[in-house]
C-alpha cells in the first residue's frame, strides 16, 4: 500500500472508531426521551428560595444536614471526597469575635456561574429558579465546581449503592442541593432541611416562593435586613441570610 | 518527495515507538483505574477538583499552540530557517494537542460521554468554545501541513499559516480564559491570564520544539546548524523574559489589591510547597537559569541551550502546579474578615497529594504525543534539513 493510501485508510478507520459509539448513544438517548412521560414543567411565576435566620441556628446543630442526607440518600460525610449538599459553617469575625453558625448549600443564583461555564448545558436553571445538574449530560469535567463561589457542589468520587428512587445520582457526575425538587414536583411545599429545622423547634430555615408577595419568606425579607453571600458578585442568590 | 525524504532511522524507529507506546499504555492503565474506582483513588477531592492530569494537559495544549510559532515565523513572516522547520512544528502541534486532549478527556468523571461534549454545546461556556477551538486547530494544522507537502497547494501555505496563527491566538486566549473567567477564585479572575498564557505558550512551545529537534536530529545523525541553534536560543530567551514579566505583572496586581493579600502571601511565601515551586521551579529553574544559559556568551553551548529548553519545560510544570493546584487549595473567601470552619474544609488550606494513576495518565499523554511524533517523522518528510534547502517544506509559503 502506498503511503498516501495508508494515511487515507488510517484516517477513515480512526474517524469510524471515534464516531460509531457516539451515533449509537444518540440513538439510544432519542429512543428514551420519546418514550418518557410528559411533564408539566416548572413555572416561571415561582422563584423558590430560602431565608436562613442565623440568630436561630444553633452552633453544633446539624439537623438540616442529617435530614438532607436521609432525604437524598447521602452517606454522612467523613472524608473530603464525600459529597455534602448542605454543611454547617461556624464563623467568627476576626475584629470583634462575634460568632455565628449557619448552613450553606447551593444558593440557587439567578445568574449562576455554574450554568454559564458548563460546556454541555448539564448545569441548568429551571424556570422556577432551581439550579440543577442533568445527570445524563454531565461529563464530570468539574468546571462548575471551579466556578461556584460557595463551594456548593460535590463530585461523586466513587461508585454509589442504595440510591433513593427519586434522587438518582451517579459516579463521575457533579451534584448539589436540588431544593428537594422531587418533593416540590410532587406538590410538597417545603424541603427536608427546612422541615427538620422546624420540627426541631429552631425555625431557622424558611422556604418559599420569593415571587409571591404574601409568602412567609417574602414577608420576612420585607420586614428585616437580609444578606446575600458574596453579594459583590451580584449573582442574585435565592438563599438569603439574616443576622450575619 | 522522494529525493528530500529523510525519515527517522528504522533501527531506532521501533524501539522508540515501543518505549513511547509503553508509556502511553501505562497512561491508559491509570485512566482505567480512575474509571473503575472513581476519582477517589486520585489526590483530588471536593476542594482540589483539578489535579495533576490538568497540569499535564494544560501544559501540552498551551505548548501545542506555541510550538506552531516556528511554522508561523516561517510561513507568515518568511524566514527560510523557520520555513524548513514548519512541518515538524505542525506535527508537534498536532501530537501535543492530541496528547493533552487525551489526558483531559480521560480525567473526566464520565469519559465515555465525551460524545455528549461533542454534540451538546452551551455557548456561554468558555469550555465549550475550547471544544471548537481544539477541533478547529486540528483541522487547520492538518490543512496547513497538507499545503506544505502537496506541491500543487504550496502557494496556499502562507494564507493557511496566517489562519493557523490567528486560530492559535484564539485557542490560547481560550485556555487562559478558562481560568480568567472564574470570578469566584482568588487565584484566577484576571484578564491578564489570556495574554499571559499566549506568551507562556511561545516559550513552552519553542522549548519543546528545540528539545524534539535536537533529539530527532541526533537520533538520525543529522547535524543542527549552529547559526540556527543560536537564533532559536535568542528567541527562546526573549520569550522566557516576556513570560517572566507578565507573571510579575499578574502577582504585582494581586499584591496591590488588599483583598488578594492573603492569597499572594500564601502562594509566594507561606504556602509550603507552592512558594518553593514558584521561586525555585518557575523563577529559578524555569526562567533565570535558562536566561543565563541562553544569553551568556560562554554558557550558550549546544548542551547549554538544550539544558535551558529543558529548564523552561520543568519550570512550566512548576508554574502550572502552583497556578492550578495552589489556586485551588487556597480556600474560597465566602465570609471576608471571618475565621471559618466546617466539615467541608471551609476556611482551611486544602490538601493535595497526586496519586500514581494521575501521574501515569499525565505521562501517558506525553507518551502518546511522542509516539505520534515518531510515527510522523518516520512516514512523512518532517525532519528539518538545513543542508538541503530545496525540499518541499522549504518551498512552502
Amino acid at each position: 500500500m502506498s503511503r498516501r493510501g495508508f494515511l487515507g485508510v488510517a484516517a477513515a478507520g480512526l474517524a469510524g472508531a471515534v464516531l460509531a459509539p457516539g451515533i449509537q448513544l444518540i440513538e439510544i438517548a432519542q429512543a428514551a426521551s420519546a418514550g418518557g412521560p410528559a411533564s408539566a414543567g416548572a413555572s416561571a411565576k415561582v422563584r423558590w428560595g430560602m431565608l436562613i435566620d442565623t440568630t436561630k441556628c444553633a452552633e453544633g446543630c446539624t439537623d438540616c444536614v442529617t435530614a438532607c442526607n436521609t432525604e437524598n440518600g447521602l452517606a454522612p460525610a467523613t472524608r473530603s471526597t464525600d459529597p455534602q449538599w448542605i454543611r454547617k459553617i461556624e464563623i467568627k469575625e476576626i475584629k470583634t469575635g462575634r460568632t455565628a453558625s449557619l448552613p450553606v448549600m447551593c444558593q440557587h443564583c439567578a445568574d449562576p456561574p455554574c450554568v454559564d461555564v458548563c460546556p454541555t448545558g448539564a448545569s441548568f436553571k429551571r424556570a422556577d429558579g432551581i439550579v440543577l445538574v442533568d445527570r445524563h449530560s454531565c461529563i464530570g469535567c468539574r468546571y462548575c465546581m471551579m466556578a461556584c463561589p460557595y463551594k456548593a457542589r460535590s463530585f461523586v468520587h466513587e461508585p454509589l449503592t442504595e440510591q433513593k428512587r427519586d434522587v438518582p445520582r451517579g459516579k463521575g457526575c457533579v451534584e448539589s442541593c436540588t431544593l428537594c425538587v422531587h418533593r416540590l414536583d410532587q406538590g410538597d411545599k417545603t424541603t427536608a432541611c427546612a422541615e427538620a429545622c422546624s420540627q426541631a423547634g429552631h425555625g431557622a430555615i424558611v422556604f418559599g416562593d420569593l415571587n409571591d408577595p404574601a409568602s412567609e419568606i417574602s414577608l420576612r425579607l420585607r420586614a428585616a435586613t437580609s444578606t446575600q453571600l458574596r453579594a459583590d458578585l451580584r449573582l442574585d442568590p435565592g438563599v438569603r441570610y439574616q443576622g450575619l | 518527495m522522494a529525493p528530500a525524504l529523510h525519515p527517522l532511522d528504522q533501527r531506532l524507529f521501533y524501539p522508540l515507538v515501543a518505549a513511547g507506546g509503553l508509556v502511553a499504555l501505562a497512561g491508559l492503565g491509570g485512566a482505567y483505574l480512575m474509571e473503575e474506582h472513581g476519582h477517589v483513588i486520585t489526590g483530588m477531592d471536593n476542594q482540589v477538583v483539578w489535579g495533576l492530569p490538568h497540569v499535564f494537559a494544560i501544559f501540552m495544549i498551551v505548548a501545542a499552540s506555541g510550538v506552531l510559532n516556528v511554522a508561523s515565523i516561517g510561513s507568515v513572516f518568511g524566514h527560510a530557517v523557520y520555513k524548513r522547520r514548519a512541518p515538524l512544528s505542525g506535527l508537534l502541534c498536532l501530537a501535543l494537542l492530541a496528547g493533552g486532549l487525551m489526558v483531559l478527556m480521560l480525567d473526566l468523571g464520565r469519559p465515555e460521554r465525551v460524545i455528549v461534549a461533542a454534540t451538546h454545546y452551551n455557548l456561554s461556556s468558555v469550555f465549550a468554545w475550547n471544544v471548537f477551538l481544539y477541533s478547529g486547530m486540528f483541522a487547520i494544522v492538518a490543512v496547513y501541513l497538507w499545503t506544505m507537502f502537496e506541491r500543487r497547494f504550496n502557494h496556499h501555505a502562507k494564507a493557511v499559516g496566517l489562519a493557523a496563527l490567528i486560530w492559535r491566538f484564539m485557542l490560547t486566549t481560550g485556555t487562559g480564559l478558562i481560568f480568567g473567567f472564574l470570578v469566584a477564585r482568588q487565584a484566577y479572575q484576571s484578564a491578564v491570564l489570556a495574554p499571559l498564557f499566549i506568551v507562556l505558550s511561545f516559550g513552552w512551545g519553542l522549548a519543546v520544539f528545540m528539545i524534539a529537534q535536537s533529539a530527532l536530529l541526533a537520533w538520525n545523525r543529522q547535524p543542527l546548524d549552529e547559526a540556527v541553534r543560536r537564533r532559536m536560543a535568542r528567541l527562546l530567551g526573549v520569550f522566557v523574559a516576556a513570560a517572566l514579566y507578565l507573571v510579575a505583572v499578574y502577582h504585582l496586581t494581586n499584591l496591590y489589591f488588599a483583598r488578594q493579600g492573603e492569597f499572594e502571601a500564601f502562594i509566594l511565601r507561606d504556602g509550603g510547597v507552592f512558594p518553593l515551586l514558584f521561586w525555585f521551579g518557575f523563577v529559578g529553574l524555569g526562567s533565570l537559569l535558562p536566561l543565563g544559559l541562553l544569553f551568556h556568551p560562554r554558557l550558550s553551548s549546544p548542551r547549554g541551550v538544550l539544558a535551558a529548553a529543558a529548564g523552561v519545560v520543568l519550570g512550566a510544570f512548576a508554574f502550572l502546579y502552583v497556578f492550578i493546584i495552589g489556586g485551588q487549595v487556597f480556600p474560597l473567601e465566602i465570609f471576608p474578615g471571618h475565621q471559618v470552619r466546617s466539615s467541608f474544609g471551609d476556611g482551611a488550606i486544602g490538601r493535595y497529594v497526586p496519586s500514581w494513576p494521575e501521574l501515569l495518565l499525565g505521562l501517558g499523554g506525553v507518551g502518546t504525543a511522542f509516539v505520534l511524533t515518531i510515527v510522523g517523522v518516520r512516514v512523512l518528510d518532517f525532519l528539518p534539513r538545513d543542508d538541503m534547502p530545496t525540499g518541499p517544506a522549504a518551498k512552502a509559503g
